[in-house]
């Protein structure tokens, strides 16, 4: 619905990543298995389940971070506009698939303006006005901009830790990503600044595929166009988020939805 | 007397902390007893001219008159070359071996290296001394270095820098491993390939205890007396540029332990003079790597 309340009628969705047969390990430990699924463009996906479900190994597997971990290896294809990622050096991945962490994690060392440009400096953009340009659209994505335009020299650790939170998300947004994961990234901050980060979100999905991690289920409500249920590594059910919040199909996802486990 | 529990304990207790506090003090008296001798027989000679004259002739005024006390000049630019010489080669080599064991070597091979690592800080520093004189003696002998730089402010340099390898490598490897690897994540997720993380994200957050690691290396190589007994044993001159790296000097470990088995009145002062100058500089080295761990962005970095 547009502002006025009349339908408009939506544009095709296409599935921006797909996710077939993907499985996870550390060591011999397997945690995702066999996971299939679509992640819509220009929406927002909440992946929800008990703790330990694997929620955060499987969107690590997304931008190829997972491997990172000595012994952790993936199995299975993830298919970014058609492509899969496994095939790509994870290091294009990454620019493409941007990530915020559950813990705000500025740089220290560096300013607020050095942790938005950061990583565009260390991907060789020289030109200053470019980017500045950046930073300064990043920032205003991230709606701090007026919060921080008069201090950009200040230490990104100075910020209160829910403005670090959107720091990080306009350090992630600075590299034009085209998906942005976000692993449970209001965990560690207060309502307020929870809410805050749910506007942004719902700024976001016009233009980026954005699919977050969270343990919160009214969070999920809130910001969700799609919600997938994960249990034991496995995903459980997956579709519109009033369906799954409202008429669940499987009794898994009832139960955890009701707060009877979780 | 009898006495409850309670106060047993309580008593046992008192005792306990007062035993410590006195362990602690006799630890500290030869520190105290060092900086107390070595400024109480080192002003005497300390002035000006100590500083900017060569060391003087040897000289008793007993049998002779006009005894000069000179100056350590030539000492303290010796140890300023070794330290720039040690320093040159054992910093990137080492950082860039911290680096390695740190972010890359978590595995058997990079175990057994920090083994060897350690095993070369426990070498005594005469050996190094010998292994570096024979080293360049071979070197020589194949023709593929000139005889002279054998025994020079070069070669000594070079076992200096032996020694402080390992010292910086661990030190910064123990840096780097305090840096929490969310730091890590957040630059790879950025799209920044594994090496500039490293070396641009990673090692500018631990820099202020890399630095530490490096100065202390550099205070332990300050003092190193052993290896410069046999290849940079002493010159009365100042260093001469035109001449290169392959002359002899002089330096303020090897002129101490010169001059204060002399019979000579005028040296042994010297010596206290330069005892004096060293310990200073050693703790200036050690301060600034305290300070150089107070970071600009305070809790924020790693320390």
């Amino acid at each position: 619905m547009d502002e006025s309340g009349t339908l408009v009628a939506s544009p095709p969705r296409s599935a921006k990543l797909q996710v077939e047969g993907l499985s996870a390990y550390y060591g011999s430990k397997q945690v995702i298995q066999d996971l299939s699924i679509d992640f819509d463009d220009k929406s927002v996906t909440a992946i929800i389940g008990p703790s330990g479900c694997g929620k955060s190994t499987f969107i690590r597997c997304l931008n190829r971070i997972h491997e990172t971990v000595p012994r952790a290896r993936a199995t299975g294809r993830v298919l970014l506009d058609g492509e899969d990622v496994y095939t790509i050096d994870p290091v294009r991945v990454r620019r493409r698939v941007g990530m915020v962490f559950q813990k705000p994690n500025p740089f220290p060392t560096m300013s607020i303006y050095g942790n938005v440009a950061s990583g565009l400096r260390l991907n060789g953009v020289r030109k200053p006005a470019l980017v500045q340009e950046r930073v300064i659209r990043s920032l205003k994505q991230a709606a701090m901009w007026d919060e921080v335009k008069e201090h950009l020299d200040a230490p990104g650790v100075s910020l209160s830790g829910g403005q670090q939170q959107r720091l990080c998300i306009a350090r992630a947004l600075a590299v034009e990503p085209e998906v942005l994961l976000m692993d449970e990234p209001c965990s560690a901050l207060d309502p307020i600044a929870t809410s805050k980060i749910e506007d942004l979100i719902f700024d976001l999905k016009r233009d980026y595929a954005v699919i977050i991690v969270t343990h919160n289920m009214q969070q999920a409500a809130r910001v969700a166009d799609k919600t997938a249920f994960l249990y034991l590594g496995k995903l459980i059910e997956y579709g519109d988020t009033k369906e799954i919040f409202e008429r669940p199909k499987v009794k898994l996802t009832e139960s955890y939805i009701t707060g009877r486990f979780g | 007397m009898k006495f409850d529990r309670d106060t047993r304990r309580k008593l046992f207790s008192h005792v306990v902390s007062v035993a410590c506090l006195l362990c602690v003090g006799i630890a500290i008296i030869p520190l105290g007893s060092i900086l107390y001798e070595s400024v109480l027989k080192g002003i005497v000679v300390i002035n000006w001219s100590f500083f900017t004259e060569n060391q003087p002739l040897p000289c008793n005024p007993q049998f002779q008159s006009g005894c000069q006390f000179g100056g350590i000049f030539n000492s303290i630019e010796g140890t300023l070359l070794l330290i720039g010489i040690s320093a040159a080669i054992a910093l990137p080599l080492g950082i860039l071996g911290g680096i390695y064991l740190s972010e890359f070597g978590r595995h058997r091979f990079g175990d057994s290296l920090r083994f060897f690592a350690d095993v070369l800080t426990g070498v005594p520093s005469i050996v190094v001394g010998i292994v570096v004189f024979s080293l360049f003696f071979l070197l020589a002998q194949q023709g593929l270095i000139p005889t002279n730089y054998t025994l020079s402010v070069l070669s000594a340099g070079v076992a200096l820098s032996f020694i402080m390898i390992p010292i910086v490598a661990r030190t910064c490897e123990e840096a780097l491993a305090l840096v929490p690897n969310s730091t890590r994540e957040a630059a790879l997720a950025l799209g920044v390939p594994k090496w500039k993380a490293v070396t641009s994200i990673v090692l500018s957050t631990g820099r202020s205890a890399v630095m530490t690691g490096a100065l202390l290396a550099i205070a332990r190589a300050t003092g190193e007396t052993a290896p410069l007994i046999i290849l940079d044993a002493g010159s009365q001159f100042s260093f001469q540029p035109s001449a290169g790296l392959h002359q002899p000097t002089s330096s303020l470990p090897f002129s101490i332990y010169n001059w204060v088995q002399s019979a000579y009145p005028n040296w042994i002062a010297d010596a206290w003079g330069a005892t004096l100058v060293l310990v200073v500089l050693m703790l200036g080295i050690s301060v600034a790597a305290r300070l150089a761990l107070r970071n600009k962005y305070g809790e924020g970095g790693v320390v």
